[in-house]
């Protein structure tokens, strides 16, 4: 018995058929035709609504069906793996619940390739249901790739496409098994050049781009190399074409998000997509989109889909990977008709996803130079930027905080308007955050401010983050977040633009024990040479203070580190430490103090380390060492 | 980009050591080069002065001053892309940019001016390498893709089916550049600072950027355009039409029994009764195994006044029968060597049966005068199947009609007096390879229908184990005297006759040339291996069979052409129609395809 009417399969669950079937499956006194049809029915019921297989899911369906397919009778085995292909393609049941037991993952690989039925359910099922790196090392140590590989080789499309999916799904992200399916052979051909045959233009959209897509996870996992011509050659030019217009909308919106994942992090590749086939001028065309359409999907039932958001952020992924690196390929995307209209529009909407994308393509664009000057400034892009930052779920303020911190660059037309609108505060809370991605833009969007500006500003980053909340970030364990940090502290403690001591002597007034502190707490510590350097030059800031100078003076410890540094191995440790050296004797109004320090120096012997150095083959640290000499008297 | 210029992802490793022919027949199948020849290096008359070839004419060098753009120089290829190309692909490596890199690769019609550079005039298109841009008939330039340089390959894609451009550097493709093409457009390149060296490719070495992939969307785009064609079958008319089709070809070719089936299944009336289709099933025959004489004197029984009023055709099956007098098989000649049976089957029909016979194709062309004037319709395709039709025909042919069909053989057989024509087990092996052939789906189409065949194979099989090694054993007239004397005799008569009719309804070349063709044959000691020898072959008596039973047919009133037959002339003529008319996906609807 097959049920077609979905009001049916309502009856038949609502009549409380379901225990009783499952229950004929169970008792091995029932006649395997009798548990065939009983699976069949199941199977036809499952066909149906969401609920309907919810209420499958329920009845304990999964279990039993589990079980069946260790049954001996094939047809059986078959009614039970259509029905299981069925529920799992809704994404409803748990895919744990075929981990459970690892004699079930391998006996589907056992049985995988018996008939075009179990090819077909099997490789459905795995496509569905392989969700975490740890599914995926296990279907790969059960002999999942061997058994994939020669249904690549079948001509039955309905086991092909899953077959492709599986893969794919497989590879996704998973070094190691992306390793070992690029390197699997089916009668002697490797599975890229498998693949390659379906890719190939005579097939249907469909599956080339499925193949596309397994080639392009294969790449981005480490299984094949972006230098491979598959990649820019078959690969690309398919993704591309996925995105014209006489593809479906489906296959344009996963056309544009897999070339955008595929480009994402090779500069050659994104220069390759930028001259291919128009991609740039046929993506433009998706933010035109406005059309909200239904579309009927054959579990679901209708729901509504809005197209012209779908596209847009499938055309936005794709701009952001493309444009990641190469400033002429930005200047061609940016010169898309309205792009930065539609960026702006769609920051502003109410879905995540779509303000994502745009968020994405506009970060990848802040990091143009030219563009901050221009367009960011004409289309006063903080604005929005701002705001999502104030109201953005936490996927959109990572992005959005990064794209600020280009935003705060001293070139940036933008950077006072941020300014006034409060972004002080903004940053240091992100600062405060426990994601280090947070914590890392909020400091480093700091670090940009506090660059070359006024001591009102400077003051109101101390004061707003607080000096507590400062050295916390100083004994951070992310090397890139202390680095940014240090940089913070190096532009707060900075003279420039204006030659006036004030800045560096009101903090150092305020923080001068807490900040030496932390310099010789770093200095001590094991860090790299770049950390060393960023914390010493700190110290030359400190130094070219007035009363700040003191702090060094009259820390014995730090002026002895300073001295070793200076006989480092690396110059440009060595140089930093000189460079401070140079600030303590700078002797500019011949006044007394001047000439206490050199003395003390003197007598700690940094004289005569310095005229050692005078021998150096290092052409910085030589000048470096000269000017600091010439101020001894 | 660099690194991918050195692969490639062809699949087929022996596109290294194809010849330039073989390459460009596999990548143009449909181009007929005798008429409309492709493309192979630049002509080293159509360029201008500034331009120097040298590699076959396959290097360009600028030998100008180069100091404007007045000294911009080009060079077309020899010859206009054909239609029936459908894509068409070449590629040009850029040897060195020379002083400035102005070098301009692309498309220009006969006749535009060669001082300058591919794109700034009417008809004529090109890729700029200093600036990336296209020009499209303009001396203003459109953005269009990346710039080029010395060591890149930059391809250029002419898609006769849209009429569009697209350019490929170093395998990747760049997109259209070029809409609304004229057609016979030839390659051009040009060139406008001295240094500036570039080598084309236009087939003759494997390409860059896979071209076969992309011909294989348009392959596969038209097979769907023809095939999701629609037909309007309301109340089962195009139902009916196709098994009229089935229908009447079984009819023509007499393939009596089948063809009763058919019609009993399908419910289709045949127009001519069984009698006349077996009556000519006997006369196909005995033209097949070239026992012409006893084929003309049924006819004349059968048909009385046919050839009388055809006398021309006459005239054509009397040269056949002298023809087959020199090869012995003929009835006149056959009753006197009879004591030497090796002598007589070893006569040139061993060389290829009918059956086992190489299809000719187009060859019927010239093959006999009597076909010319039916036009192209008789020059269709000799193997012919169509799909849907045969599977009907094949689902037909139960167990019951190959007995028939198997009793009918042994009465004709019989009937033949052939050696061993009863032997039922040779026939047994025959009816398979009837059933064998409808089941590959395959008709052997304007030449020997199977029931035929059958009857020659058997023949063959005899000699092949009477006949040691007949070539060397051949013999004029089967090596009798008396033979050989009513030849000559019979020589006389078709001379006589020749002057008769010339007297009567004035030249004929067809028939002059057929005479003294048939006649040179006498000229050599070893006709079948002279260089008219060719007429001597068993296959070359099918278009004698084929017009014979055109002519009882069309005597009778009915077609001297089975329609399916005109069908396939009529597409395979729409094909080259096709082609001259500029129509591109004419390259991808090859009839023969169809037909197998």
């Amino acid at each position: 018995m097959v049920i077609g009417n979905n009001r049916q399969k309502s009856a038949v669950i609502n009549d409380g058929l379901l225990p009783r079937l499952l229950q004929l499956m169970i008792d091995e006194s029932v006649s395997f035709e009798l548990r065939t049809e009983s699976a069949v029915i199941l199977g036809s019921v499952a066909k149906g609504t969401d609920q309907h297989i919810q209420s499958l899911i329920d009845a304990g369906c999964v279990h039993v069906l589990l079980k069946g397919i260790f049954s001996v009778h094939l047809k059986y085995v078959e009614a039970c793996l259509r029905c299981l292909r069925s529920i799992y393609l809704s994404n409803k049941a748990p895919a744990d619940l075929v981990y459970q037991d690892l004699a079930i993952i391998s006996h589907l690989v056992n049985i995988l390739s018996k008939t075009a039925t179990t090819q077909e359910c099997i490789t459905s099922i795995f496509s569905s249901c392989c969700k975490t790196q740890a599914h995926q090392n296990v279907l790969y140590s059960n002999g999942m790739v061997a058994a994939l590989a020669p249904l690549l080789n079948s001509n039955v499309y309905k086991v092909q496409m899953p077959t492709m999916k599986c893969l794919a799904v497989i590879c996704y992200k998973n070094e190691s098994v992306s390793h070992a399916v690029a390197s699997a052979t089916f009668n002697g051909e490797p599975i890229p050049s498998l693949l390659l045959r379906l890719i190939a233009r005579n097939r249907t959209s469909e599956m080339q781009m499925a193949a596309a897509k397994c080639l392009t996870y294969l790449y981005r996992a480490g299984g094949l190399s972006a230098k491979n011509p598959i990649i820019p050659l078959k690969t690309m030019p398919t993704l591309v074409r996925m995105c014209k217009k006489d593809r479906t909308l489906e296959e344009n919106i996963d056309g544009a998000e897999t070339l955008a994942y595929l480009v994402e992090v090779d500069p050659e590749l994104q220069k390759i997509a930028s001259i291919t086939d128009h991609v740039i001028s046929t993506l433009a065309v998706y933010l035109k989109y406005t059309d909200v359409q239904q579309i009927t999907s054959k579990i679901n039932g209708k729901k509504d889909m809005d197209w012209g958001l779908e596209m847009k952020q499938a055309a936005f992924k794709a701009f952001a990977s493309i444009g990641a690196n190469d400033e002429d390929i930005r200047k061609k995307i940016i010169e898309t008709e309205n792009l930065m209209d539609h960026i702006l529009m769609a920051m502003t909407s109410d879905n995540a996803k779509v303000q994502g994308a745009a968020t994405r393509c506009l970060h990848s664009l802040s990091r143009s130079v030219q563009q901050l000057r221009t367009t960011f400034k004409d289309h006063s892009i903080w604005k929005p930027l701002m705001k999502l930052i104030e109201i953005g779920c936490d996927e959109v303020l990572a992005i959005a905080s990064s794209t600020l911190c280009n935003l705060l660059l001293e070139f940036s037309p933008s950077k006072e308007d941020i300014l006034e609108s409060g972004a002080i505060n903004m940053l240091c809370k992100l600062a405060s955050k426990e994601d280090p991605a947070l914590k890392l833009n909020g400091v480093w969007g700091l670090m940009n401010m506090a660059f070359q500006s006024e001591e009102k500003v400077k003051s109101e980053i101390v004061e707003t983050l607080g000096s507590e909340q400062l050295f916390v970030l100083l004994s951070d364990e992310d090397p890139t977040i202390l680095m940014k940090t240090l940089g913070l502290l190096r532009n707060l403690l900075s003279n420039k633009p204006v030659c006036n001591l004030v800045h560096i002597d009101s903090i150092m007034n305020v923080y001068g024990t807490q900040v030496m502190q932390a310099v010789v707490f770093i200095l001590e510590g094991d860090h790299s040479v770049d950390i060393k350097e960023q914390t010493l030059c700190i110290l030359a800031n400190i130094a070219d203070g007035d009363r700040a100078k003191d702090f060094i003076m009259e820390n014995e410890d730090v002026l002895k580190k300073l001295m070793s540094y200076m006989n480092h191995s690396n110059p440009q440790l060595q140089i930093a430490a000189t460079y401070t050296i140079s600030n303590l004797v700078w002797n500019e109004h011949d006044d007394a103090k001047c000439y206490h320090r050199q003395e003390k120096l003197r007598e700690l012997g940094v004289q005569r380390l310095l005229q050692k150095l005078l021998d150096t083959p290092d052409q910085t640290l030589f000048e470096k060492v000269k000017t600091a000499l010439q101020q001894f008297s | 980009m660099a690194n991918s210029s050195g692969s490639r992802l062809d699949e087929s490793q022996n596109q290294e050591t194809m010849s330039t022919d073989d390459r460009l027949k596999r990548l143009y199948p449909a181009v007929r080069e005798e008429e409309t020849p492709l493309p192979r290096s630049w002509s080293p008359k159509d360029k201008y002065n500034f331009i120097g070839l040298s590699q076959n004419n396959l290097r360009v060098h600028y030998k100008g001053m180069g100091k404007t753009h007045k000294d911009a120089a080009s060079v077309r290829a020899t010859h206009p892309i054909p239609s029936s190309c459908g894509i068409y692909y070449f590629e040009v490596k850029i040897i060195s940019k020379g002083r400035d890199g102005y070098m301009g690769i692309g498309l220009s019609a006969q006749g535009v001016n060669m001082n300058r550079l591919p794109g700034w005039d009417k008809h004529s298109y090109g890729f700029h390498g200093d600036d990336g841009n296209s020009f499209c008939s303009s001396g203003a330039g459109q953005q269009y893709g990346p710039t080029f340089t010395t060591g890149d390959v930059i391809g250029c894609c002419v898609n006769l089916v849209e009429k569009t451009c697209f350019y490929t550097k170093n395998g990747i493709h760049l997109g259209v550049a070029f809409t609304a093409l004229p057609p016979n457009l030839y390659p051009t390149v040009g060139l406008q600072t001295p240094g500036e060296v570039v080598e084309a490719n236009f087939g003759q070495a494997p390409f860059i950027f896979d071209i076969e992939d992309y011909m294989k969307e348009y392959r596969m785009k038209t097979r769907m355009t023809i095939e999701r064609f629609p037909v309007s079958d309301r109340r089962g008319e195009w139902q009916s039409t196709l098994h009229r089709i089935v229908s009447t070809y079984l009819v023509h070719h007499g393939y009596c029994s089948t063809a009763e089936a058919f019609s009993k299944v399908t419910a289709q009336p045949i127009e001519e009764d069984i009698a006349s289709i077996k009556n000519r099933q006997k006369i196909q025959k005995l033209v097949l195994a070239g026992r012409m004489g006893e084929a003309i004197n049924t006819t004349q029984d059968y048909y009385p006044g046919l050839l009388e009023s055809n006398p021309n055709l006459l005239f054509t099956l009397k040269c056949r029968q002298f023809i087959e007098m020199v090869n012995g098989t003929d009835s006149e000649v056959r009753g006197l060597s009879v004591h030497s049976p090796k002598s007589r089957h070893g006569s040139g029909s061993n060389r290829s049966s009918p059956t086992m016979s190489p299809v000719h194709y187009g060859s019927s062309n010239n093959l006999h005068p009597q076909r010319t004037p039916t036009g192209s319709g008789n020059n269709s395709p000799s193997r012919s199947s169509v799909k849907g039709l045969n599977t009907q025909n094949q689902n037909l042919q139960g167990q019951t009609d190959l007995h028939r069909i198997e009793e009918e053989m042994n009465s004709v057989n019989n009937d033949n007096h052939s050696v061993n024509g009863s032997n039922s087990r040779y026939i047994d092996e025959d009816i398979e390879m009837t059933d064998g052939l409808i089941d590959e789906r395959v008709v052997t189409n304007g030449k020997s229908d199977s029931v035929c065949m059958n009857g020659n194979s058997h023949d063959d099989y005899t000699e092949e184990m009477e006949v040691d090694c007949p070539s060397s054993k051949r013999k004029l007239c089967g090596g009798n005297q008396e033979a050989i004397g009513k030849m000559l005799q019979y020589g006389k008569g078709l001379q006589s006759m020749s002057e008769q009719l010339r007297r009567q309804f004035g030249k004929n070349d067809a028939n002059k040339r057929a005479l003294q063709d048939a006649f040179s044959l006498l000229a050599y000691s070893d006709p079948w291996n002279s260089p008219v020898g060719h007429q001597l072959q068993p296959v070359k008596r099918e278009p004698v069979c084929a017009a014979l039973n055109s002519a009882i047919l069309e005597s009778k009133g009915l077609q001297k052409q089975p329609p399916l037959e005109v069908a396939i002339a009529q597409a395979t003529e729409c094909m080259k129609l096709m082609a001259k008319a500029g129509i591109g996906s004419c390259a991808f609807a090859s009839v023969s395809e169809y037909l197998h």
